[in-house]
């Protein structure tokens, strides 16, 4: 099997060598089992620090935003469709930006993982599509890679890059029949106090470290509507109302524009299940507008613009 | 004081004899995650874990306080929480103990003592449990703590397997204790079991991270280049102060009630933007570079310089949860090989 690190390598060391970009940002192994981290590759001498792997988990977009440097960037599938969504907003600039693209089978959550070892501590950890071995005191176990994916990733159907400079590896088949809208509608099926009781739960153990917004290449604002203070729009305690309302307006504002590369459930350290309410912001304008956010380079923003036969349900008379 | 032995199978038993008098605060099993939460009975609780998920920090500083309130028409002000029975914090890991003396040295340094702090801290008493199992990402004994560790508590539990050493620490832990008839007096082989097992815990630990020097170290690199490399894949969230057992900085906001204002006080962090960003407009900390430099400082030199001991515990959360894995240790690695 090609060896998709290796390429990668080869392919920033070409853009650095002939100085077609001042930055490569990549993954390079994290500091701990099953984790990889961003990398900042400024010297062709420096490449081989880049892997690729399922621990890739970073959307890298993140790093594209409010730089002036040509940047090389590796991007998944969904992280080339949030290039697309920012290029359609204005916040990159194409010409400053060199797309490493790599067609991606998922990446893990290692909570999942660590949950299902309960209180077995991953020593050390070899990583590929198919399995992850993982090594402790006392135990050595090989779990198929599959079962300890992403939810995202488990219903993804945009697995290869929709925009790319450079390709790594052969692109996978795509998993056109995934149902990516199960849990939302499970949700629906539910009662509205269900649903309350349910988004209480989750959203009470919010602690405003504000990870979700701030790994999210769509939360680009210079000032968050939170963090204003003239005036101040919204509380910033961890009340359960204040929480709750800062975890629906920013729903709203990812109507349209959320790729669900599921960066903000990974960065959660609450592990809380920020994806129901985008999914379903997600859903509406799929159903209302056929819409799905950073597929087609030429579209422009759903939010943005506005045709004659656009459903009109939602205009409350 | 004599140590005591407590039967795994009498935990419970143990603490329901606290609870009414005191308020009680242990971790709790709730969904994915094992945290501090105040239990109603001892079955509640859950002392099978690593360590929780958030540190117990919010007993005494809680994320949201109501520091004071007043009423339209009413004179004077309603301060909050004066009435609160006793509480005990039970389960806390040594280096969240620890972290509860660099807290104390801050809130009572200074021209104002913090009383909604002090008061907190001095109507509790600590019953730690010590590390058995410390995790990879732990590195207390690099900053001169141990999985075994004392400081800060009251009492200290230790798991022998079938049972507890209750080790009493101070006179507020051997006043929980000293009712408690049917606890057994702990033999000499109690206690050499105990040292093994601290031994062994210790011993389980990675190789320390070499802090020699680091603070005198950062006195001058405050302008060095090693800023620029370790924030840049920084997101600037909160996740490390969050989770940080020794980060007690705050913001305060007066909130409108409706029927008067309240003035409360909510965790803040030197990793947002708005922590330092004046009424101006201008903003002395504007980048990644100085608020990721802030935080390691402020931990490594400029507390150790007023406190005479560095600022991090070494718990390894915030390791464990950095969305990006900034790893707190590769910093310290980073600043001392400069």
């Amino acid at each position: 099997m090609e060896d998709l690190g290796k390429t990668m390598q080869d392919v920033a060391r070409r853009l650095l060598e002939e100085g077609k970009v001042d930055l490569i940002v990549g993954y390079e192994k994290g500091t701990t089992p099953i984790r990889s981290t961003p990398c900042f590759i400024r010297e062709a001498g420096d490449v081989q620090k880049l892997i690729w792997d399922p621990t890739c988990e970073a959307n890298l977009t993140k790093y594209l935003l409010d730089r002036d440097e040509r940047i090389g960037v590796v991007a998944k599938g969904c992280d080339s469709r949030s290039i697309v969504v920012c290029l359609a907003e204005g916040q990159i600039d194409r010409d400053r930006v060199t797309i490493i693209g790599v067609p991606c089978q998922g990446v893990i959550n290692r909570k999942k993982i660590e949950a299902e070892l309960d209180k077995q501590e991953v020593v050390e950890a070899t990583v590929n599509d198919e399995e992850i071995k993982v090594r402790g005191e006392g135990f050595e176990k090989v779990l198929p890679t599959t079962n300890y994916l992403c939810d995202s990733c488990l219903s993804c159907r945009h697995r290869n890059p929709v925009i790319y400079d450079f390709l790594v590896g052969e692109k996978v088949p795509e998993v056109e029949d995934a149902n990516d809208f199960a849990e939302v509608e499970e949700l629906e099926s539910r009662s509205s106090e269900d649903r309350w009781d349910y988004f209480t739960e989750e959203l009470g153990s919010c602690i405003r470290c504000y990870a979700c917004r701030n790994v999210c290449p769509m939360c680009y604002c210079k000032e968050c509507f939170v963090d204003e203070t003239m005036p101040q729009w919204f509380g910033k305690t961890d009340d359960l109302s204040d929480t709750m309302i800062f975890h629906i307006v920013r729903a709203y504002h990812l109507a349209g524009r959320c790729v669900d590369c599921g960066a903000c459930s990974r960065a959660c350290p609450m592990e809380i299940n920020l994806r129901a309410l985008r999914k379903k912001a997600e859903k509406i304008v799929k159903e209302r507008f056929d819409y799905e956010a950073g597929t087609d380079v030429e579209e422009a923003p759903v939010l943005g613009t506005f045709k004659q036969d656009d459903s009109q349900e939602y205009i409350i008379k | 004081m004599n140590s005591k032995i407590l039967g795994k199978n009498q935990l419970t038993k143990f603490i329901d004899e606290f609870i009414g008098e005191y308020r009680v605060f242990a971790p709790v099993k709730k969904g994915k995650i094992i945290g501090f939460d105040e239990i109603a009975s001892g079955k509640e609780t859950c002392l099978d874990f690593q360590n929780t998920k958030q540190p117990p920090k919010s007993v005494f500083f809680p994320q949201t306080e109501v520091l004071f309130e007043y009423k339209k028409g009413e004179k004077g002000l309603e301060k909050a929480g004066s009435g609160d029975r006793d509480k005990i914090l039970l389960g806390m890991r040594p280096c969240d103990a620890r972290a509860l003396v660099i807290f104390d040295r801050f809130f009572s340094s200074g021209e104002h003592e913090d009383l909604p702090y002090l008061q907190k801290r001095e109507r509790t008493a600590v019953v730690g449990l010590a590390c058995n199992h410390p995790l990879n990402t732990c590195f207390c004994t690099s900053l001169g703590g141990s999985p075994f560790g004392s400081e800060g508590m009251d009492l200290k539990l230790v798991d022998l397997g079938d049972e507890y050493l209750v080790e009493i620490l101070t006179n507020k832990g051997e006043k929980l204790v000293e009712d408690i008839k049917w606890l057994r007096d702990a033999e000499e082989s109690d206690l050499n079991r105990a040292r093994d097992l601290a031994e062994d815990a210790e011993n389980a630990m990675k190789p320390k991270i070499s802090t020699d020097g680091l603070c005198d170290k950062l006195d001058g690199m405050f302008d060095d280049p090693v800023w620029e490399g370790i924030h840049q894949k920084c997101i600037g969230c909160g996740v490390c102060s969050f989770l940080c057992p020794t980060c007690w900085c705050f913001d305060v906001l007066d909130e409108d009630t409706g029927t008067g204002v309240k003035r409360v006080r909510i965790w803040d962090t030197c990793q947002f933007p708005l922590f330092t960003k004046q009424g101006s407009g201008f903003n002395p900390r504007p980048s990644g570079k100085e608020r990721m430099r802030q935080r390691i400082m402020h931990k490594f030199n400029y507390y150790p310089k007023d406190f005479g001991e560095f600022g991090c515990v070494g718990c390894g959360r915030c390791v464990r949860e950095c969305p990006v894995n900034l790893d707190i240790r590769e910093v310290i690695r980073a600043v001392m090989s400069v």
